[in-house]
């Protein structure tokens, strides 16, 4: 099984779960939050935020990595100063993993928003009248019926994450073992004559993990449905 | 005691009321779209009007958030949190006020709970989940409570089951509550004191008997469901299964009726199960006939009028034609005879 795919190849495989992960465990809470707002507050600048959210969805990945870049690049805008105190993005995984949870931030956005609207108002306001304020009706009442949604939501950045490719490469290149995840390795591979098969393989390992999320989503937002109880009572 | 003015503008109409509302019960009573649940919703605080003033014991709350106006709210649908078992929807007020919780067992009780706590909301019936929320707002210890309609998405055997619960709530919890409802049999029932509400204006605030003997109302009231309710003392159980009761203007019998003897009861006569007769009727299968004297006489636009009867310092209300009240001569002041095709037992006992 080991040499099924070569070192290379595993090693890849291992970074962009990695990346993966960590981009949409960081972007979650930011994912919730940004979702609540639009679900349930009108503020000035709404359309914009929610525009703002949406870019990179429409966007060239290309030009969503190099606007990375411009930010947080070694010289870039926010750079220097993040580096001064011990962050660094540029040619980092943790480049790749801020390319990856930008990508995949509009929707996890869209899956949370949907399911912090579909909770019944009128028990937000039930909550308030027994003394919950603000942030308290969200994390007892909120959250707890929106979760399956929250879950979709975050397995879907994480497979996005898994197949972000045109971002991360703009940003951070694909260095083997630092930012070679598993799309540039397979992109890689293809540009190599004769190493077909090793893209090939990576391929389906790509499909096995993107179908993989896609089942494990589903799985969990029905039980968690099932026992919330599918009429809100 | 609670203070309310409020005035707001909405699409349709303009909300413009001020009241004052004693301790006990006190229904808010109109048509669908009167303005009923936006005035408890005001009060609430879920509703934001364009002026408003609420004060709670003294205290101006209008200004404060929803959460901490110490009110306790039932609304028509039981709002349940669908996720928490019944005895985790009972102590959801307890995390947020300190004092909330601690007559858990005396609720529990007095609703009749205790089998209920482990269970999830989504498997209760519609009454058993209108108690817990009615359990629920009392829990978390609020300063007046507020019901919206909470008979209203309930069959009939279920609002027979949630009404006692409701009076013992009105005479032994002694916090004042704020009871928005347009059916008329209810607020009957529960009622001290009773406002009535018409496209957002306040028509009429008074203790509940004197409201419904209103005739001027009795287009707001509705003209079937307008009636009277009048005291009556229990003072016989007869050999016959008849309970004898006195009344200010004679004897009235009912089907035994379990109270202890002396026991001060309200009576809810309809308007139109009262007739009226010059000379005491002989030959009638009619028990109930009360000597009265006619204290206004209303004639409607088709063909009905309204009598009000006086007996005593209470008021009874009589529909009958325009042209019985031709045909017998009928005018102000005239002594006549009620007979009543109907009496029914409108609440338990009220007190001295």
């Amino acid at each position: 099984m080991a040499e099924w795919l070569s070192p290379e190849g595993w090693q890849a495989v291992r970074l962009s779960l990695w990346v993966a992960f960590w981009a949409m465990l960081c972007s979650l809470p930011l994912a919730v939050a940004v979702a609540w707002l639009l679900a349930r507050r009108d503020f000035w600048g709404k359309q914009l935020l929610n525009g703002l959210v949406h870019l990179p969805l429409i966007l060239p990945p290309v030009v969503t990595g190099y606007v990375l870049l411009l930010a947080f690049g070694r010289r870039g805008l926010f750079g220097p100063a993040l580096a001064d105190i011990g962050i660094v993005f540029s040619f980092r995984w943790t480049g790749a993993a801020l390319a990856a949870a930008v990508m995949g931030f509009p929707l996890m956005v869209r899956a949370i928003r949907l399911s912090i609207e579909a909770v019944d108002l009128r028990l937000e306001a039930a909550a308030r009248t027994l003394g919950a304020s603000g942030i308290w009706v969200f994390v007892t009442v909120t959250l707890p019926l929106a979760l399956p949604g929250v879950l979709a939501g975050a397995i879907l950045g994480f497979a996005k994450a898994l197949g972000e490719f045109g971002a991360t490469i703009t940003f951070v290149s694909a260095i083997p073992g630092e930012t070679q995840t598993l799309p540039s390795a397979i992109y890689a591979a293809l540009q190599v004559p004769g190493q077909d098969a090793v893209a090939a393989r990576m391929v389906a390992v790509s499909v096995v993990l993107a179908m993989g999320a896609l089942i494990a989503s589903e799985l969990l937002a029905r039980s968690l449905s099932r026992r919330i109880g599918a009429s809100h009572a | 005691m609670l203070d309310v003015s409020l005035k707001h503008r909405f699409a349709g109409f303009d909300l413009d009321v001020a009241f004052t509302a004693p301790k006990g019960l006190t229904a808010i009573f109109g048509r669908s779209g009167a303005g009923k649940t936006s005035i408890i919703n005001a009060v609430a605080g879920l509703l934001q009007t364009d002026y408003a003033q609420v004060t709670l014991d003294g205290v101006e709350i209008s200004t404060l958030p929803t959460h901490l106006r110490n009110v306790g709210y039932v609304f028509q649908e039981a709002r349940l949190f669908p996720h928490m078992t019944v005895q985790r929807n009972l102590k959801y007020g307890s995390w947020f006020r300190p004092k909330a919780g601690r007559d858990f067992d005396r609720v529990v009780a007095l609703l009749g709970l205790e089998p209920l706590l482990a269970r999830a909301p989504l498997h209760l019936s519609g009454g058993e989940k209108q108690r817990v929320a009615i359990g629920r707002a009392l829990l978390s210890n609020p300063q007046i409570l507020l019901m919206d309609e909470p008979l209203s998405a309930l069959d009939a055997p279920r609002k027979a089951e949630i009404l006692p619960y409701l009076e013992r709530l009105r005479d032994e919890a002694g916090l004042p509550i704020l009871y928005v409802s347009h059916a008329l049999a209810e607020v009957a029932r529960l009622a001290t004191t009773m406002l009535v509400v018409e496209a957002g204006r306040l028509r009429r605030i008074g203790p509940t008997a004197e409201v419904l003997s209103d005739p001027s109302l009795a287009n707001v009231l509705g003209l079937r469901a307008a009636g009277s309710l009048i005291t009556a003392r229990l003072v016989a159980q007869e050999d016959d299964g008849l309970s004898r009761l006195e009344t200010a203007a004679g004897p009235v019998f009912l089907p035994r009726v379990a109270a202890s003897l002396g026991a001060l009861l309200r009576l809810r006569i309809p308007a139109q199960d009262v007739m009226i007769a010059l000379q005491a009727p002989q030959g009638i299968s009619a028990l109930n006939v009360l000597a009265v004297r006619i204290e206004a006489l209303r004639l409607g636009e088709g063909p009905g009028a309204i009598l009000t009867l006086a007996l005593g310092e209470e008021r009874l209300l009589a529909r009958i034609t325009q042209r019985s009240v031709a045909a017998l001569g009928l005018a102000v002041g005239q002594e006549v005879f009620a007979v009543l095709k109907s009496v029914a037992l409108a609440q338990g006992d009220i007190g001295g």
